[in-house]
């Protein structure tokens, strides 16, 4: 999975800067190399966000005809990748909006849920628990699980825990301070524990 | 060190492999503790290892055709 690694020595570009100038310069091919490179982490994203198949479909494709549109726009003091997870936010957010007639959806609100930042289920789990369960049983879990957490906090886990972004750049990428980023991070990280803890808790007597 | 205080540097500890003295200390006599730790590693874990969304079959072809068509109208 492509990440976005920081670039040691203040000379190198980042590859992807590259890429953007023969874009730039009219080559086509260098853009399908940067769809290639990020669409799958950007469905994601936009998966994440709508929580709907085809949703998610249209918003890969806005986003990238977007980015591509405006690429004139970006000024490259910030990450080509940061940028483009801007944009595919940006139209994941108002495909949402438009299934709820309009309703405001932000990643900015800082939700309160019920389940704080304090674990209340401390159960161990099994020594392997993904054991117990088959891949497609295994991935309805974690998809229901994620799905549990509000858009801000699974946009936030998907781009630091999963894609590996630093705190500064999904920052960036969200439109939020880091405090916010670290606090969200935290929320969500102990909020999937709490929940999985439901199905891969230590069982007492024979294990399944 | 009380739990709370403990939680409040949880995601420093995420990723680092050696943690400070008075943290290890604190997960040496609190069971609670270390199972919250350990779990929150495993849920990452978990996740990264999952592929809990697939690109949908055809959409890079899709997204390629779009993308053509709109150069044709002007790169």
């Amino acid at each position: 999975m492509a990440t976005i690694q920081p670039i040691a020595g203040t000379n190198e570009q980042h590859p992807d800067v590259a890429l953007v100038e023969r874009v730039r310069a009219g080559d086509v091919a260098a853009y399908d190399e940067l769809v290639r490179k990020y669409e799958r982490q950007v469905f994601r994203i936009a998966q994440h966000i709508t929580q709907n198949r085809e949703d998610a479909e249209d918003v890969v494709q806005d986003a990238f005809l977007k980015a591509y549109e405006k690429l004139e726009q970006f000024q490259g003091n910030s990450k080509f990748y940061t940028w483009l997870v801007r944009i595919a936010v940006n139209e994941s957010l108002m495909r949402l909006r438009r299934r709820r007639t309009g309703k405001m959806v932000s990643i900015d609100e800082d939700v309160e849920t019920e389940e704080g930042s304090v674990p209340r289920d401390l159960a161990d789990w099994a020594p392997d628990p993904e054991q117990n369960y088959s891949q497609t049983e295994l991935n309805r879990i974690l998809r229901k699980t994620i799905k549990g957490l509000p858009p801000g906090f699974r946009v936030v886990f998907e781009l630091r825990d999963i894609q590996g972004l630093s705190t500064e750049d999904t920052a960036e990428a969200l439109n939020l301070s880091v405090p916010a980023v670290k606090s969200r991070l935290l929320r969500a990280r102990l909020q999937l524990r709490e929940r999985l803890t439901r199905y891969f808790r230590r069982r007492k007597g024979v294990e399944k | 060190m009380t739990c709370s205080e403990f939680l409040a540097l949880l995601d420093d500890m995420i990723d680092s492999t050696e943690l400070r003295t008075d943290l290890k200390e604190h997960l040496r006599c609190c069971e609670h503790c270390e199972v919250t730790l350990n779990t929150t590693r495993k849920t990452i874990e978990i996740y990264r290892s999952h592929q809990i969304y697939d690109m949908p079959a055809g959409l890079r072809e899709r997204l390629h055709a779009a993308i053509m068509a709109r150069c044709k109208k002007g790169c």
